[in-house]
């Protein structure tokens, strides 16, 4: 094992009866790198980052996280990483200062360190002139941001992120990308991400595996993983497209149709689109983009990637916990 | 030291919660007042038992009822942190489960120890005299509740949603109340109910406070002291076990 490897994990499997909800997980993360687990909706990534927090249990298969094995040490795993669930975890009848000594304490960080590092953090994600105030009274994107500042509170080797983002609107969403990159910057920190939106793996994450169906069906940089579709992509609207001649030009990579709609992946298509265009046939639109991940997904697990619904918003489940009250 | 100021953590949470739900408290108080002012008063019209009017008989149990209802319901809480990751917070925390347990415990004992307090208060409006009973009961209190949290966070552990919970909750609290001497004496009851009423652990809390209290006691102090403590240890020993257990 490479001394900088800071989470380990080998053949990690989950199994719900007959349903293998994580059928077999390898893989390593670095010191500093930030990784990040991308799938749909029940793709598997929350159950292993459960299970590489201690809270669940492996069917088989393990993992160490700085250096501790995730079923004989939990003790020392759990003072190693810093959690930010996906569901909302602080508790909003205290003040973001109280829900922050609290975690201080059940940590064990000395208490003449806790109002250091609270106060820390707190300025790390711009809530010192917040603290006092409920968490019932924050916003969503408040919320998220007191959450990753107290998984940071007592000093982990590893953050795990559980889909950040979930549910927040596009402007919070940017904010809080801007927090883990000026996390990213300022503290010596590895960070595991799971999300299921494209773009934010792409922004955050130095490396991503793709999961589908428990598996990781790809591991590598978004860099090279686009790079690695061939070209851009041209994607087409029309009827009766002649692809016999298409299907000939060096630069086409790859051919795709489906009902009225034509995605070809072509090496540097600017300036080739004026010979396809030529030969194809009459076309309603056109649209010339760069790969994306999107493009990256549908390569390797043979579909299109889709945004299922998502399973209530972080909002939703806000409401729901006050309902209570 | 560790485990310590973790369960110091979990129990100050609870406390601060309960003090900021100003409603919890009212709502819990309610209910034992019209007991005592209502069913108690009504009754104490015409009947008096163990040589006391029937209002200052029950008030011990009203007590113990403010007990039963605020503690086995506490238990609900632990749905609500499930469903948000509030409880993963927690035990993802490098703290053990029992300890984890133990802090949701102290949290609801006190909740309901401040509730009893408030109906204690009432001793005099019901014609029962302060007395160092009234300490020495808080002893038994305190035992009783542990148990009595303990249920409710076993019921909350293994249920997964609010409506069973009520259902459940409704389902043990009545019984516990009803057969347990909190309204009337255990001396002559039918066999049936006598057995009941005698393997109910709080019976001999009601015992504790009513003899602490008025001097009456049918089972006396030792032995309700046992009951109590071996109640306690054992929901301590099965809540720990169902939060090992739990499905988050």
């Amino acid at each position: 094992m490479n001394s900088s490897v800071i989470v380990d994990v080998k053949n990690l499997r989950k199994q719900y009866g007959e349903f293998p909800a994580v059928d077999g997980l390898s893989f390593s993360i670095e010191e500093g790198e930030v990784f990040g687990l991308l799938g749909p909706n029940g793709a598997g990534k929350t159950t292993t980052l459960h299970m590489l927090a201690t809270i669940l249990r492996p069917t088989s298969g393990t993992a160490s996280i700085n250096g501790y094995d995730i079923v004989r040490q939990p003790s020392k795993v759990r003072k190693s990483i810093g959690m930010v669930f996906q569901e909302p975890s602080s508790d909003d009848l205290l003040t973001g200062a109280e829900n922050l000594r609290m975690h201080a304490m059940l940590y064990g960080v000395p208490s003449p360190l806790r109002e250091e590092r609270a106060k820390e953090v707190l300025e790390l994600v711009d809530l010192t002139d917040r603290k006092d105030g409920l968490v019932k009274h924050y916003s969503g994107g408040m919320r998220r941001r007191l959450e990753i500042a107290r998984g940071l509170l007592h000093n982990p080797k590893i953050l795990f992120l559980d889909e950040p983002t979930l549910g927040l609107d596009p402007q919070t969403r940017e904010h809080i990308w801007k927090y883990v990159e000026r996390l990213v910057a300022e503290q010596k920190i590895s960070i595991i991400i799971t999300t299921h939106y494209m773009d934010e793996a792409d922004r955050l994450c130095d490396r991503i595996a793709i999961v589908d169906h428990g598996r990781i069906v790809v591991d590598d940089s978004p860099e090279v993983l686009k790079r690695a579709l061939g070209g851009d992509m041209v994607r087409l609207t029309m009827s009766n497209p002649k692809l016999e001649a298409i299907r000939e030009m060096p630069f086409v990579k790859k051919v795709e149709v489906r009902d009225r709609t034509v995605l070809l992946t072509v090496e540097d298509a600017g300036s080739h689109a004026q010979e396809i265009l030529a030969v194809i046939g009459k076309v309603d639109s056109v649209e010339l983009r760069p790969p994306t991940l999107n493009d990256v997904f549908l390569q390797y697990t043979g579909r299109e990637y889709r945004e299922q619904g998502e399973e209530g918003g972080y909002w939703q489940r806000i409401m729901t916990a006050e309902a209570r009250r | 030291m560790s485990e310590l100021s973790g369960l110091y953590a979990l129990w100050l949470r609870e406390f601060k919660v309960y003090l900021r739900e100003r409603s919890r408290i009212v709502a819990a108080v309610v209910s034992p007042l019209l007991w005592l002012f209502v069913f108690g008063a009504g009754l104490g019209s015409q009947v008096t038992l163990a040589n006391v009017n029937y209002q200052a008989y029950i008030y011990p149990g009203v007590i113990v009822m403010t007990m039963i209802f605020s503690s086995i319901f506490y238990g609900a809480n632990v749905i609500w942190d499930k469903r948000l990751d509030f409880l993963k917070e927690v035990l993802v925390a490098p703290i053990n489960r029992s300890t984890a347990f133990f802090g949701k415990v102290l949290g609801g004992a006190t909740d309901s120890l401040i509730q009893a307090t408030i109906i204690m208060f009432l001793a005099p409006l019901v014609g029962v005299s302060f007395g160092v009973g009234f300490l020495i009961a808080y002893v038994f209190i305190f035992i009783a509740l542990i148990g009595l949290v303990g249920v409710g966070l076993i019921i909350g552990a293994w249920m997964e949603s609010p409506e069973g919970f009520s259902l459940l909750g409704g389902f043990v609290t009545f019984p516990l109340f009803f057969l347990s001497g909190a309204l009337f004496p255990i001396d002559n009851l039918p066999n049936w109910l006598a057995a009941i009423t005698i393997a109910n652990p709080v019976t001999y809390g009601v015992d504790a406070i009513r003899g602490l209290m008025l001097g009456t006691y049918h089972f006396g102090l030792v032995v309700d002291f046992a009951v109590l403590s071996a109640f306690a240890i054992a929901m301590m020993a099965l809540g720990t076990y169902s939060f090992k257990r739990m499905k988050l």
